[in-house]
């Protein structure tokens, strides 16, 4: 066990380090930053001794691995303007998107895997059309209009709810207060992941009720209930781990959005502005850190399918 | 695919009420937006009406806050946002088809290097890197279409490529390299014509993603640019709380053909599946 994942943490190096040079080439394909941080009224000379600063002015090869011993070192690179070391800023701003990423994950989940197995149970009926269909209804429903439409009902129709941030301002922000910052931008989040989760769940646990092994648990007599969640859902949830692992990129994306559009102080937000600011060594760093949390993710799908499959043996 | 074979394929997807209806409305819509300026007299990017006026008998959606017939600019937007959706889904099918071909076919080493490019591709957060590449490249239609085109491959290469895998193998492929066929004729008149089955239900899927994409890329000003209109666009003028609130013609409409179009062809998309599905022949 700990072999495989050690080899699989060294396999892992060499895309880390593809990943790590598209990053920077993509930055240097859009030309200078130096063209967004200096004004008409700047003259050469000020303009060749900021690239001098920042090092702009060296090849690029060396720029390259200036940027990669800046990331060994643990800091990756300081951000233009605020001059903080990138790492620091992307911690900072770190917490906020794993509560909400979490929350809606742990949601999405919930709501997916009994409605699922439920839709699979009344194959064919009408329960399981009207499922099947709301969650491709759902699914197609983009996160920034779901948003709108929160925000039209619960904030400016009902007053429920508020609109953005993370606490009320100027209040230290109770458990409740931030909960109900929570739940407009976890919605708009957790609905897509419980609607693809809930198909996948759903076929999953249709081809775990025509197996043998299940016909054998229900003649035992134990009853339809017991039967499902006791022997068909340890294997029908399997294929699940999966899918779950590679839907956490696609829940980081729809968080920037959401965090944009909700105003929530997290890496979304702080993202949004690098692209907005180029702030390109604080935007290499955002990739770059996506990217090993996207392998780490991986890495860790393959144990939990080791850990839940016991005949997968390494 | 043979004719009977067609004829079965039609019949099962036939089958699904849903998708024949959201085959029917999405030819619907694909006809209007085709035929934008002969159903509406206006311009859409020219003035025509008052300031942000509420639906009338002349402008049938109201207008814009400039004045704008926005049922003109609606027709345009999906147009719009169609193509840069059908464009990026051509060119992230045909890399896709080609690199799967190449990876699976080859196998050693174009294999490995193939697959860590495909890895480090979905290993970025996808919306990050069309965040990125948009904030990088002068955004607009073009560059909409290419960064959606070359971000969504890699589903595509996996797909094909475990295709080819298990097709090389077959007794047709041997005997094809037996008889001393060229590599080119076989992946391409041979290979590709049994792997494009899948593709093309795949394909839908990139589609829906891409209109999605599209929508919320133009909604944060970072996609097609205004004048010209696009699905996502026309709705980025209603982060504003006075619109949200008292002018729901300005953001309703183009919302909902988002979700009508997406829905459309997710469900077709999901037909074709089952329909070509050999276990669902009964």
């Amino acid at each position: 066990m700990l072999k495989y994942f050690l080899r699989k943490l060294l396999l892992a190096l060499p895309v880390l380090l593809g990943i790590t040079i598209i990053d920077f080439l993509i930055m240097n394909c859009a030309g200078s930053p130096l063209d967004m941080m200096t004004g008409p009224r700047m003259t050469a000379a000020t303009k060749a001794s900021l690239a001098a600063r920042l090092g702009l002015d060296r090849p690029l090869w060396q720029q390259y691995l200036s940027w990669l011993h800046e990331i060994l070192h643990g800091n990756f690179g300081y951000a233009y303007k605020s001059n903080q070391p990138v790492l620091e800023l992307i911690m900072s701003h770190l917490s906020p998107t794993l509560l909400l990423m979490g929350v809606s994950l742990i949601v999405g989940l919930a709501l997916a895997v009994p409605l699922g197995v439920y839709s699979a149970v009344h194959r064919y009926e009408k329960q399981d059309y009207a499922l099947v269909s709301l969650s491709f209804l759902t699914s197609s429903i983009p996160g920034f209009f779901l948003s709108m439409l929160l925000i039209y009902f619960f904030t400016v129709r009902l007053g429920w709810l508020p609109s953005g941030g993370m606490v009320t301002a100027g209040t230290g922000g109770g458990f409740l207060d931030r909960l109900r910052h929570l739940i407009m931008p976890v919605l708009v989040l957790s609905i897509p992941i419980a609607a693809s989760n809930m198909r996948y769940i759903r076929s999953s646990v249709l081809e775990i009720l025509e197996t043998d092994y299940m016909r054998t648990a229900t003649v035992k007599g134990i009853g339809h209930r017991l039967v499902i969640w006791r022997h068909g859902m340890r294997n029908a949830l399997l294929p699940i781990v999966t899918v779950i692992g590679m839907q956490i990129p696609g829940l980081f994306g729809g968080a920037v959005i959401v965090e944009k559009i909700f105003n929530w102080p997290g890496l979304g937000l702080l993202t949004m502005d690098a692209v907005m600011t180029r702030n390109y060594p604080l935007i290499m760093g955002i990739c770059l850190l996506s990217a090993v949390v996207v392998l780490l993710c991986n890495l860790l799908t393959d144990l939990i399918y080791g850990l839940v499959d016991p005949t997968i043996r390494y | 695919m043979q004719t009977s074979a067609l004829q079965a394929f039609l019949g099962r997807f036939r089958r699904h009420r849903m998708a024949v209806i959201c085959l029917y409305l999405l030819v619907c819509m694909v006809a209007a937006c085709l035929l934008g300026p002969f159903l509406s007299p206006y311009s859409p990017t020219t003035k025509s009406g008052g300031f942000s006026a509420p639906p009338d008998a002349q402008h049938i959606l109201g207008t814009d806050k400039i004045g704008r017939d926005l049922f003109t600019r609606l027709l345009h937007a999906t147009r719009i946002s169609l193509a840069v959706g059908l464009l990026a889904t051509l060119i992230s099918t045909f890399i896709g088809i080609f690199l799967g071909l190449v990876s699976g076919y080859f196998g050693g080493l174009a294999d490995r290097l193939l697959m860590s490019l495909t890895d480090m591709v979905m290993s970025f957060p996808y919306i990050l890197l069309i965040l990125v590449a948009a904030a990088i490249f002068e955004p607009g239609f073009t560059s909409m279409v290419l960064i959606l085109g070359f971000v969504n491959w890699p589903g595509v290469a996996r797909l094909v490529r475990g295709n080819v895998l298990s097709l090389r193998n077959t007794n047709f492929i041997q005997n094809d390299r037996t008889a001393g066929m060229k590599p080119a004729y076989i992946l391409f008149r041979e290979i590709l014509p049994n792997t494009m089955a899948p593709v093309l239900v795949y394909a839908t899927s990139v589609f829906a993603l891409s209109i999605l994409d599209e929508a919320a890329l133009s909604y944060l000003g970072m996609g097609v640019q205004p004048p010209s209109p696009s699905l996502g666009n026309l709705l980025s003028g209603a982060e504003s709380l006075s619109v949200l609130t008292g002018k729901p013609w300005m953001w309703i409409p183009a919302g909902s053909v988002i979700i009508l179009l997406v829905v459309c062809i997710n469900f077709i998309g999901d037909a074709m599946r089952d329909a070509m599905d050999p276990r669902n022949l009964a």
